[in-house]
């Protein structure tokens, strides 16, 4: 439990099947704080299902999952866990359509949530210099009123990132943020997260080899709901089960 | 810059539509009781009775507007928290009858004393009260919906499943009501009204001033709607219409959202209820139909969901073609409503207000649920379980 204490997030022995397909199979994976990481693995490999587990949307059969190594997330909703601080990114872009790119960061903004509070809430100077400062960084300041609906794939993906920064989440889970994305606009995704994994502890999900490599973090990969191997990069793409399973083919 | 410009036309055409609605209120008794009856300009009662109607049609579509239109709730079962209000009215204009009944009881209305019982039930003790029926024609219908909405939010219910038990749940009301010993009248339901407050209602002032109350109480339903819809928890609700498992993953309680909402509706579908009863007379089991309640998602879908003024401009057109239909052509208007509805569907998404206006309403996804279709796709945050990629 040493190493539960040090972490940010702490999976341990977590199974989940469905209909007796095991998605996830006693998968362990340590987080640490301020730490960047890369999950790759191929389609199936159980990376939808972990970030399901993580956020509370699916409950595990078994097995322990600890945020900052004392906070059990398998008792808690998506609500609760969402206001400890663990903010997700889908792959689909999920943004509100029928609302304005403030809108939805404003939405998403570190905020009293309770419908009474909302009710009369009106958003204050310093909230309205976050949505400046976030505009600028997921670089949407001209579509500051535009529908979500009338952004580009790329800009929708971005959108939701600010939403996520918004939360001011401790850990972000990021579910292939490149996917969709010219290769101009990976790139600029990865300098984003980058920046983001200064101040924040990250873990991305990607398919995208070359924008795993850009970030130049450690790398886990997954493989039929279960970590094969772990390291850098280039580590593990020397690795023969993880060439056989995966990468070689 | 350009939804704020259109945000601030709409607060403009608001602004519009409760002027016009106040000059309804003034000009419709004016020219009912001032002007002659001999003038072509006079308006006979007929038509305040009328008028009076749809104006409780309209608060009832208006409220059946802010659950479907912006929060995705689709009610087939309004009619239940219409008719509750109904009832409400109607034990209090019961009791006001008192020894003018057919039997002259003092207290206990005509069937209960057709029925032998030797007293008022419980539930009908404070009837006599206005003050008391005018508390709980907002709590009667509030709690039910409270009731109904925290156990099926709770639990996740949405979409078409949501429906059909709002639905079933106005179809066992109506069943409960036709029993005579529920204790409101069997299938005969609550009539021979004489007065209110003191005034009779077969008096033409007294109906003048319903009506003018009727759409004072539309205008004040209509506020309030406005009011919820553009605070920043109208923001989240139409969050919660559009994605609300992603709502949920940004931390808000997404069921207590639906709940307020939900039971605010109920409230206001109850307020068009009870005017409704003093100014037809009757309210029998019959409102409580399945029916009824579709009928109404129709006039909302007609007018515009979710712009709270085609939900009006819709009950009152709908209701308008429906008294024309019936008296010239009876046997067509179900086939003409059911024409309506799929012209609509199909054509027309955003309804009649769409028509005029369709660029100065936010968009919304035009499934009748409210919820995206990407849900259910890979990647999104539907059910989508048994995927991990």
């Amino acid at each position: 439990m040493q190493k539960a204490h040090n972490s940010i997030l702490y999976l341990d022995g977590v199974s989940v099947s469905f209909d007796g397909f095991k998605a996830l199979n006693s998968l362990s994976l340590i987080i640490e704080p301020g730490e960047m990481r890369a999950i790759i693995g191929p389609n199936g490999a159980g990376k939808t299902t972990m970030m399901d587990v993580i956020t509370g949307k699916t409950k595990p059969d078994v097995g322990d999952i600890l945020l900052n190594g004392s906070i059990d997330l398998t008792k808690k909703d998506e609500t609760d866990i969402a206001q400890l601080g663990i903010g997700r990114k889908f792959q689909k872009p999920t943004v509100f359509e029928s609302h304005t790119v403030q809108d939805n960061l404003e939405l998403a903004l570190k905020n009293d949530r309770r419908a009474f509070k909302m009710l009369f809430a009106k958003l204050d100077a310093s909230q309205y210099e976050r949505i400046d400062e976030l505009l600028e960084t997921i670089r949407l300041k001209d579509q500051r009123y535009e529908l979500a609906a009338n952004l580009s794939h790329g800009q929708k993906q971005w959108l939701e990132i600010g939403m996520l920064l918004a939360q001011e989440p401790k850990l972000l889970l990021v579910d292939e943020p490149a996917a969709g994305m010219t290769d101009a606009e990976t790139h600029e995704t990865a300098i984003l997260l980058k920046e983001i994994a200064k101040t924040k502890s990250v873990v991305v999900v990607e398919h995208d080899m070359v924008f795993v490599r850009e970030l130049g973090v450690k790398v886990s990969v997954l493989h039929e709901g279960s970590i094969l191997a772990e390291g850098s990069m280039d580590d593990v793409s020397k690795n023969e089960r993880v060439i056989e399973v995966y990468l070689g083919r | 810059m350009l939804s704020r410009y259109l945000l601030k036309k709409l607060d403009i055409s608001a602004m519009w539509f409760l002027a016009v609605l106040a000059a309804i209120a003034l000009l419709v008794p004016a020219l009912n009781l001032l002007v002659p009856e001999t003038s072509a300009f006079h308006l006979s009662t007929y038509w305040v009775v009328l008028l009076g109607k749809y104006a409780c049609y309209a608060l009832l579509a208006l409220s059946v507007d802010l659950v479907w239109g912006y929060a995705g709730i689709l009610s087939l079962g309004h009619g239940a928290f219409f008719a509750l209000g109904g009832y409400v009215m109607g034990m209090y204009l019961m009791r006001q009858i008192g020894s003018r009944g057919v039997y002259g009881d003092p207290i206990l209305p005509d069937f209960m004393v057709f029925l032998n019982w030797p007293e008022l039930p419980w539930f009908w003790l404070g009837s006599d009260v206005f003050a008391f029926t005018l508390i709980m024609i907002l709590f009667v219908p509030g709690l039910l919906a409270f009731a109904f909405g925290w156990f099926a939010f709770r639990s996740r219910v949405t979409g078409v499943y949501l429906s059909i038990i709002t639905q079933a749940l106005t179809y066992a009301l109506m069943l409960a009501f036709f029993r005579n010993n529920m204790g409101f009248g069997g299938n005969n339901g609550l009539t021979d009204f004489k007065d209110i407050l003191g005034f009779s209602l077969q008096d033409d002032g007294t109906r003048a001033a319903l009506f003018s109350i009727s759409i004072v109480m539309l205008m004040l339903g209509f506020i309030i709607c406005r009011a919820i819809i553009t605070s920043q928890f109208g923001k989240a609700l139409i969050a919660v219409r559009d994605a609300e498992s992603r709502v949920r993953f940004l931390g808000y309680k997404a069921e207590s959202y639906k709940l307020f909402v939900w039971t605010v509706s109920a409230m206001m579908a109850g307020v068009a209820g009870a005017l409704y009863v003093p100014q037809v007379g009757i309210i029998n089991p019959s409102e409580f139909a399945p029916a009824n309640s579709i009928e109404t998602v129709i006039w909302v879908a007609v007018g515009g969901r979710g712009t709270l003024i085609g939900a009006v401009i819709g009950a009152v057109s709908v209701n308008f073609a429906k008294t024309w239909f019936t008296a010239a052509l009876p046997e067509l208007w179900l086939f003409a409503l059911g024409t309506l509805f799929i012209v609509v569907t199909i054509f027309m998404p955003k309804g009649i207000l769409g028509l005029f206006a369709g660029h100065k309403i936010k968009p919304f996804n035009l499934s009748i649920f409210g919820k995206k279709s990407v849900d259910a796709e890979d990647g999104g945050v539907g059910d989508n379980n048994a995927k991990s990629s």
